[in-house]
């Protein structure tokens, strides 16, 4: 059997170990369209702080890894799949054949329609190529503006904010992570940054990034000739929609992701937002499966299909869809939304349906002063949803009482009025 | 042979000394809220509960970690964090439908039961026998691995 692995992240990489482990004789090709090895994005903002280095990113350590799993591991680009030949165009002109295909390609940041994207000094944060970049912009005392405070955003300025530079966080949105955490629960994290030292405005957008001639460029005449501003100047300067305007040595630009899918337009295969996988990870087209933030496959909380950007669902993803690659049915039960999120030193973590549903009830309670928030989503007798702030016992018990959907029975009331109890309520419920 | 935790909390009498051992144990000094292993008091019903890492097959923690700092420790099954190599993103608390890995602040690294390397202190310091560390076949193991399914986000064999 000869498996095809496109996309050599998370979802990738545990697909190819999991396919090794279930069939000893395979051929095994990882396919990644960067020239690293295989590496994590998520440990990029520990790259940044210098925590790590840049092998500390690198998904698997030990010397030989894949070759000991005989899993090869190339870089180059696919440009389309052909399911009717069950062949890979790539980039470099060749094509190669499968048996089974994984798409795995992941997502990419959004680069908003403003003026100056392009401008250099104006960059995304996604790729160790662009943690390079920025490491050598974001030096202490350099003036930072981040566009968009979601959950990568928020993630970023922790990481900026710790390199020492002046950061300005604009975001469009009336709370910072906004499709994470609920008004009173952005409101603190945003208080929080904001006693930092972090400058955060909300509802607030960037209309455009203009080059001020300058550093742009460079060179010793353009400085001579350039006419210094009267606010200290920079190589940029960000407009922004309440009329100010933000000098800048560098604009990082966090306004979310998409899908890689565009290689896959004329391959037939159906895609919605994502590329559509039924519960066994199967794409419309035989023999083709997908995993990862690429995927759009079943939502545990609302039983449709949806797209869950998280390390936790791509590597359940390349699992699940890499057990059936290899002929051993597996039904994947769902992912469920969750995101943890340290921001300058406050721990805030959210689950599932953790905006409500309709006709449910909620339990909350708000420690202002302490920076402390719990707050749990119920229907009928079963938590749907959780977020916490200032929470880091015991917090994957939330993932557990949620995802398992027990009937909370009489704890339901205890948790209603004490959220604290979820460890009582979750043993008791489960293990007694 | 593989040994593994066996709790009974039907012994326990809730003194804790499991919290106090596995702290010293791990961190040099007693302090509770430092353990591995932690006693829930179900005071209405005088039940005490001691509760920690069943190092569960699925190992949620070690597959979402996205810079490989859990491993299988070979000689006793236990998935151990690798200090060194981990960033402190906390992926795995949230992963873990157990509560069982915890975020420590102050050092900006996870924690979980490893269990001693094969010589849990926890076990030998209970006066009860609450926890016993054993051959894995009769710990129990079962119940909690069908509990550990009810919990699966993952794959389920179809047939």
């Amino acid at each position: 059997m000869n498996y095809l692995i496109l996309g050599a992240g998370p979802a990738g990489v545990v697909a190819a170990e999991t396919l090794r482990n279930t069939d000893p004789d395979g051929a095994i090709t990882l396919v990644g369209a960067e020239n690293e090895p295989p590496y994590s994005r998520m440990a990029i903002p520990y790259l940044l702080t210098g925590r790590i280095d840049e092998r500390g990113t690198h998904l698997r350590k030990e010397p030989g890894w894949y070759k000991d799993r005989r899993i090869d591991v190339t870089s180059r680009r696919a440009t389309a799949v052909h399911p009717g030949s069950k062949t890979v165009a790539f980039a470099d002109g060749t094509s190669v054949p499968y048996d089974r295909l994984l798409i795995a390609t992941g997502a990419r940041p959004l680069r908003p329609a403003i003026p100056g994207l392009d401008l250099p000094g104006v960059h995304t944060c996604w790729t160790l190529d662009d943690a390079r970049y920025i490491m050598d912009k974001a030096r202490p005392g350099a003036r930072v503006v981040l566009m968009g405070a979601g959950f990568i955003g928020s993630i970023v300025l922790e990481a900026l904010a710790e390199r020492g530079v002046t950061l300005t966080v604009v975001e469009m949105g009336d709370r910072m992570v906004p499709r994470m955490m609920n008004p009173t629960a952005g409101g603190m994290i945003k208080n929080w940054c904001r006693s930092k030292g972090v400058e955060v405005l909300t509802s607030t957008r960037i209309l455009g990034i203009e080059g001020n001639g300058g550093q742009a460029k460079g060179g010793f005449l353009a400085s001579l000739f350039r006419s210094k501003p009267a606010n200290g100047g920079g190589a940029l300067t960000v407009t922004l929609d309440n009329g100010h305007k933000l000098e800048a040595d560098l604009v990082v630009i966090s306004a979310g992701v998409r899908p890689n899918i565009e290689f896959l337009a004329d391959s037939g295969i159906v895609m919605d937002v994502g590329i559509q996988v039924d519960e066994h990870m199967r794409t419309s087209a035989p023999d083709v499966y997908a995993a990862g933030d690429v995927a759009q496959g079943k939502d545990v909380s609302t039983g449709h299909n949806n797209i869950h950007a998280i390390q936790p669902t791509a590597t359940e993803h390349g699992r699940v869809s890499a057990l059936n690659m290899a002929g051993r049915p597996a039904a994947y039960k769902g992912s469920l939304q969750m995101n943890v999120l340290d921001t300058l030193g406050l721990i805030s973590s959210s689950f599932g349906l953790w905006m409500g549903v309709e006709g449910g009830e909620a339990a909350e309670v708000i420690d202002t002063d302490n920076y402390k928030y719990l707050r749990l989503e119920f229907a009928d007798d079963r938590m749907v949803g959780a977020t916490a702030i200032g929470l880091t016992q015991h917090v994957g018990v939330l993932r557990g009482l949620i995802q398992t959907g027990v009937q909370l029975g009489p704890w339901k009331q205890r948790l209603m009025a004490d959220p604290h109890r979820i460890m009582e309520a979750y043993l008791a419920r489960t293990q007694a | 042979m593989q040994r593994s935790l066996h709790i009974d909390p039907n012994k326990c009498t809730g003194c804790r000394q499991c919290e106090m051992a596995c702290s010293y144990e791990q961190e040099g000094i007693f302090n509770p809220s430092k353990s591995r292993i932690r006693v829930f008091m179900f005071d209405a019903e005088a039940r005490f509960v001691p509760y920690t890492c069943t190092q569960c097959a699925e190992a949620w923690c070690m597959l979402a970690c996205p810079v490989d700092a859990i491993k299988v420790d070979l000689n006793t099954g236990a998935k151990v964090v690798h200090e060194n190599l981990c960033v402190g993103c906390k992926v795995c608390t949230i992963a873990c439908p157990f509560g069982t890995i915890n975020y420590m602040s102050d050092r900006g690294k996870v924690m979980k039961c490893d269990l001693c390397g094969g010589d849990p202190a926890c076990a030998k310091a209970c006066p009860t026998q609450a926890i016993t560390y054993i051959d894995a076949d009769w710990t129990g193991l079962e119940r909690m691995r069908v509990w550990a399914k009810k919990t699966d986000a993952g794959a389920t064999a179809t047939h």
